[in-house]
């Protein structure tokens, strides 16, 4: 088999240096019974030629992305990803590697950590970020949880604009430690709702800029509030580029910043995997989850960088840890690295501008089409826009003429009451001609 | 009043009602450099054994109990800026708190210097 | 090692300083089209704090991160003995396939008619996974080997609340030579640790278990074989003793290769398991993700699996169209969880097909792990791999990790000390340092040591229950050459050892990219980021 380098005279000759008669001698602790005889029924071993036949035909099955007029956002984005990045991450020194414990030979995974912690504070424009979290859900999770221990309260407020994803993650995370959480109603444009909801007992704020139904607001007055009761104010977002262009919440005083950066350096994949970033301020760090690099000397006086800070992590302090978390995102985070080195500011400022110039042509477009209505009065890339019917059938009906039209609101949130409204996104890989199809079969559906 | 130990490696020295808290020469020397220590706030009280403070090298994390009952009347805020002074002078400067003694019999309880050598040899 | 070039260069090995310090911010490797310019909608909201990024060209970025790379220690490079993380090769195939357009241009939020491929896919694993696991159902959507732990805790913490005890059980055993992850999650799952001792002969204590047992215990977990590298004897009995004391049994799934096509977690009374498809099977470690850590579930469990679940419709009636508003989870009759599969459904997908159920109402889901589907990349990858394979090469697999591991313990027990090295071992190898550290030598020292011979050192310092742990995992993918001469070097160091040149150990390693670095330094005062006007220039720093 071809990826197992040993012969069976090597196995012969092993178990006689060992002094085992038969390799079963070696499982001799298992339970009789346990020890299976026979063959779990399953296909037997395959060549690449048949594996690969059989993987293609499932994906043949599959419509991609770029085979629609594609408008879909909400949580993942579509966006060109050079052809650098993925030949870079697939070297072996990267794919194959591990955490980097063992710092002397792991500068390469460690420096490129730390560019990327710079990259993401800089970005979100926080003091320090961390090395990645599973993804932008999680990363909320993770932040409630932090708010939490930081101010010792047990409440965790959503405003109505969060990912119903991101909300349902945070729950079923929080609600486990015994935190309460409050989501507020759906709402297109009212981040600022949760103030009324601060209390003695409130953890923190969590809103999202850009938000689900794509509007970006300034978090300024927020901020005021929470700090003003004690709580802190944790914003996130689903769409790192937005912050090429729009200014990010570390600039509104958030406390902690933190979402989804799969728009940089990784494709769709379906859902995953992704890479979670994760900012705050410094003097939280101590409280921050997951795993960190920082600067320091060698025994020569060499600058280089290690994971440091561990002892907050669960391989040290166990059930008293920030978090559990061990492995996180290490190549998806490199391939972000990677990307945003590559677009450098002016790359990502231009791309940035690109996405909110097809998102207005696509807005001005809808805005057209008779019994549609835009809601997002302010947006980066992403809109919600009511249509006269079920969203959910509309847009079925749209991907059947070719078209992705986005998501239904009551698809992620089935009891939000807003049946009507459809969450559509445009990117730099829109074509205006898609714009027109899109607007073209709207028309027609709604007809 | 001399000091007194814990088998957790905390030491105590009564001074009136104020006793001044620390962990001893054994603990510092086992947990190697400390990279930083975080202390409770002026006011917090706590029962004895209570989780009180903690303690970070850069390889291990300890908790440090409180030896006996009080309330913290302060707690050492050199070490957040020389956190070393624990491995300098673990029973002198690198003191953690000072608390007010709920009840002074509980020291009765703890070892004297020559029986917490005695303990520590036996470890 | 101190520069003796001007460039700082060692022949390939390069010197190379941060983005920041070499980089612009007006450089680019990416060329877009020009914006038009027009009305924006931002509604003043524009972009006013610094971003100060560098950015590249193509040709600069290549070089920076290719000369990043040969810093790096690999797979692909050497023998990686890392215990209970399972170094195995990185097959390509798993690459190509996850490459598709068809995987990897896919949004999770499409119409489900766009998707049928891909929830097949997911489909499919899952029968691979609960087959050979011996379980009926699973959950796919965790994001790692800790959010699977955190996943088969919630759903026992959920069957426990079902079942009316939830508040009466919080307390959960985990052995002291538990892997960290597992008491973490516990307390993140609202529970309280008790820790189960081990005997002496490295596996979990039978006697203390019964003890701690009682009826405020929710569950027991344990790995197995456990992290010294040994399968637990009495592991069916210990899962009789909590099932019969109203508990649940949850089983840390990292050390799954050493048993998987030998021995079912299902037959030996597992609850919920997770699985590590970044160890077992085969996706890349990349440098510390990402992973996948699907839990299998027993039937008592299955019920409260997390959503989404993955559904397979019959095929529907002539005429009807298979609508996304008509496969929503709540106007649907409550099946079992996805992938709560006993037999491989022969029937055709045509005419019928997937959906996925995403809302928990009508079901007893605990909850949402994470937003969307799960990690299909590493699923495209990991089912490549299972299928390479088949059910005779991952059998072989086991054995082969077992046997490699064997070899190793054989060769070096005369050597060091081996705890438990009376008996065989599964796929991992642990010794202690009480051969070593009377002579002056720490299991720090003797990792550093091997870094200069060229090898990425063992797992040191755990499990926590023996002495300076050196935890040895070769996997079935080494030939036995290379476990040979990783034998022959091991046993020149020990020799160095006896020699008594303990001042070669704290040296090392000398040849490697870097001498060893000040860890203290880094936590006391701890700098996570560049910042412009701090140490832009690179230069070397003094050390303190």
């Amino acid at each position: 088999m071809r990826y197992l380098p040993l012969t069976d005279a090597d196995r012969q000759q092993m178990l006689g240096v060992i002094g085992a008669k038969s390799i079963d001698d070696l499982y001799r602790d298992v339970p009789k019974g346990a020890l299976l005889k026979d063959l779990i029924d399953l296909p037997r071993v395959q060549s690449e030629i048949d594996v690969h036949r059989h993987m293609q035909r499932l994906a043949e099955k599959n419509t991609p992305a770029g085979r629609t007029a594609f408008f879909l956002g909400a949580g993942a984005y579509r966006h060109h990803v050079p052809a650098s990045v993925d030949h870079l991450i697939q070297r072996s020194e990267f794919l194959t590697a591990y955490t980097p414990y063992q710092p002397e030979i792991a500068q390469g995974t460690l420096q490129a950590l730390y560019e990327f912690q710079s990259q993401v504070a800089m970005l979100l424009d926080m003091e320090v970020a961390n090395a990645s979290m599973y993804d932008g859900s999680t990363a909320c999770a993770e932040a409630a949880m932090m708010a939490a221990r930081v101010t010792k309260r047990k409440k965790i407020v959503f405003s109505g604009g969060v990912h119903p994803h991101y909300i349902d993650t945070a729950r079923t995370a929080c609600e486990a430690l015994g935190l309460e959480i409050v989501a507020l109603p759906a709402a297109v444009d009212d981040e600022a709702a949760v103030t009324k909801a601060l209390g003695a007992d409130v953890a923190a704020v969590i809103v999202q800029s850009p938000n689900v139904f794509g509007t970006i607001s300034d978090l300024t007055g927020i901020g005021e509030a929470a700090r003003g009761a004690g709580a802190l104010m944790v914003a996130t977002f689903t769409e790192c580029v937005s912050f090429g262009l729009i200014e990010p919440a570390g600039a509104y005083g958030a406390d902690i910043v933190c979402g989804e950066g799969q728009s940089i350096g990784n494709a769709l994949n379906f859902g995953g995997p992704y890479v979670g970033l994760f900012a705050t301020k410094e003097k939280y760090i101590r409280q921050m989850p997951g795993r960190v690099a920082g600067e320091t000397v060698d025994a020569d006086g060499q600058r280089g960088f290690v994971l440091t800070l561990s002892t907050r992590e669960q391989h040290i302090r166990r059930e008293k840890a920030t978090s559990n978390i061990c492995t996180n995102s290490g190549l998806c985070q490199l391939a972000w690295t990677i990307h945003m080195t590559l677009l450098g500011e002016q790359g990502l400022k231009r791309l940035a501008q690109l996405n909110h110039e097809k998102a207005v042509a696509l807005a001005e477009a809808l805005a057209k089409v008779k019994g549609v209505e835009v809601l997002t009065k302010r947006f980066f890339n992403e809109i919600a826009i009511r249509v006269p019917g079920n969203a959910r059938e509309i847009n079925a009906t749209l991907a059947t003429q070719g078209v992705i039209g986005g998501v239904a609101m009551s698809r992620l949130a089935p009891k939000a009451g807003m049946d009507d409204v459809l969450i559509a996104c445009a990117t730099e890989m829109n074509a205006d001609a898609d714009i027109a199809v899109y607007a073209d079969a709207l028309k027609k559906v709604i007809a | 009043m001399s000091t007194r130990y814990t088998k957790d490696h905390e030491w105590v020295k009564l001074d009136g009602d104020v006793a001044t808290i620390g962990i001893s020469q054994y603990a510092a020397d086992q947990l190697g450099d400390v990279v930083y220590a975080e202390t409770p706030a002026a006011g917090a009280t706590f029962e004895k054994g209570a989780d009180m403070a903690v303690v970070e090298s850069a390889k291990a994390a300890s908790d440090v109990y409180a030896p006996i009952a009080g309330t913290v009347v302060e707690a050492n805020g050199a070490l957040a800026t020389q956190p070393d002074l624990i491995n300098q002078s673990p029973e002198g400067d690198g003191w953690f708190v000072k608390i007010k003694v709920a009840n002074k019999a509980d020291i009765d309880g703890l070892m004297d210097e020559a029986a917490y050598a005695d303990y520590v040899k036996g470890l | 090692m101190k520069s003796e070039t001007t460039s700082g260069n060692r022949g390939l090995l390069q010197a190379e300083p941060l983005i920041f310090e070499s980089g612009h911010a007006t450089g680019t490797g990416v060329d877009l089209p020009a914006p038009k310019g027009g009305k924006g909608k931002l509604g003043g909201l524009e972009r006013k704090a610094a971003l100060d990024l560098p950015g590249f060209s193509e040709p600069e970025t290549m070089r920076h991160f290719v000369r990043l790379s040969q810093k790096n220690y690999a797979i692909d490079l050497g023998l990686f003995p890392l215990g209970s993380c399972t170094m195995k090769h990185n097959p390509r195939l798993n690459e190509r396939v996850a490459r598709f357009e068809g995987f990897a241009d896919l949004h999770p939020l499409q119409p489900a008619s766009t998707i049928q491929g891909a929830l097949e896919l997911m489909d499919e694993l899952a029968h691979w996974l609960c087959t050979l696991t011996g379980m009926p159902a699973v959950a796919l959507s965790p994001k790692a080997g800790a959010h699977g732990e955190m996943c088969g805790m919630l759903a026992i913490k959920a069957a426990l609340e079902a079942r009316g005890e939830g508040d009466k059980r919080k307390r959960v055993l985990v052995p002291s030579s538990a892997h960290g992850t597992n008491p973490a999650t516990a307390v993140a799952a609202g529970f309280i640790v008790d820790e189960i001792k081990g005997d002496n002969d490295g596996r979990v204590d039978l006697a203390d278990v019964t003890a701690k047992l009682g009826p405020d215990v929710a569950a027991i977990m344990m790995t197995n074989p456990n992290t010294c590298g040994l399968f637990e004897r009495d592991i069916k009995a210990i899962a009789d003793a909590v099932h019969e004391a109203g508990g649940y049994f949850y089983c840390d799934g990292a050390n799954y290769n050493a048993i998987v096509g030998k021995v079912r977690p299902g037959d030996l009374g597992v609850d919920a398991m997770h699985i590590n498809l970044h160890k077992t099977f085969s996706t890349p470690h990349g440098g510390g993700g990402p992973g996948a850590g699907p839990t299998v579930l027993s039937a008592a469990l299955a019920p409260f699996a997390p959503v989404p679940h993955i559904v397979k419709r019959p095929p529907p009636h002539a005429g009807e169209v298979l609508s996304e508003a008509k496969g929503r989870g709540t106007s649907a009759p409550a099946t079992p969880p996805s992938v709560a599969r006993d037999a491989r459904d022969t029937s055709p997908a045509g005419g019928g097909g997937y959906e996925l159920r995403e809302h928990t109402d009508g079901t007893q889901a605990f909850g949402r792990m994470c937003a969307f589907h799960g990690q299909m990349g590493m699923f495209t990858r990991a089912l490549t791999y299972m299928m390479s394979h088949g059910s005779d090469g991952l059998r072989q697999v086991a054995e082969d990790a077992v046997l490699n591991a064997n070899y190793l313990l054989a060769r070096l027990k005369p050597h060091f000390s081996a705890p438990f090295g009376d008996g065989p071992c599964m796929h991992e190898a642990l010794l202690d340092d009480s051969s070593i550290k009377p002579k002056g030598v720490e299991t720090i020292d003797m990792a550093k040591a091997l870094l200069d011979e060229g090898y990425h050192p063992f797992t040191t310092y755990f499990p926590l229950v023996v002495h300076g742990a050196m935890l040895i995992e070769p996997t079935e993918t080494e030939p036995k050459r290379e476990l040979d001469r990783f034998a022959d070097v091991m046993i020149s160091l020990a020799s160095r050892v006896n020699a008594g040149d303990v001042e070669f150990f704290k040296q090392a390693p000398k040849l490697a990219p870097m001498r060893r670095l000040d860890e203290t330094r880094a936590a006391r005062q701890p700098r996570l980021r560049w910042r412009r006007g701090q140490n832009d220039t690179g230069e070397k720093v003094a050390a303190e």
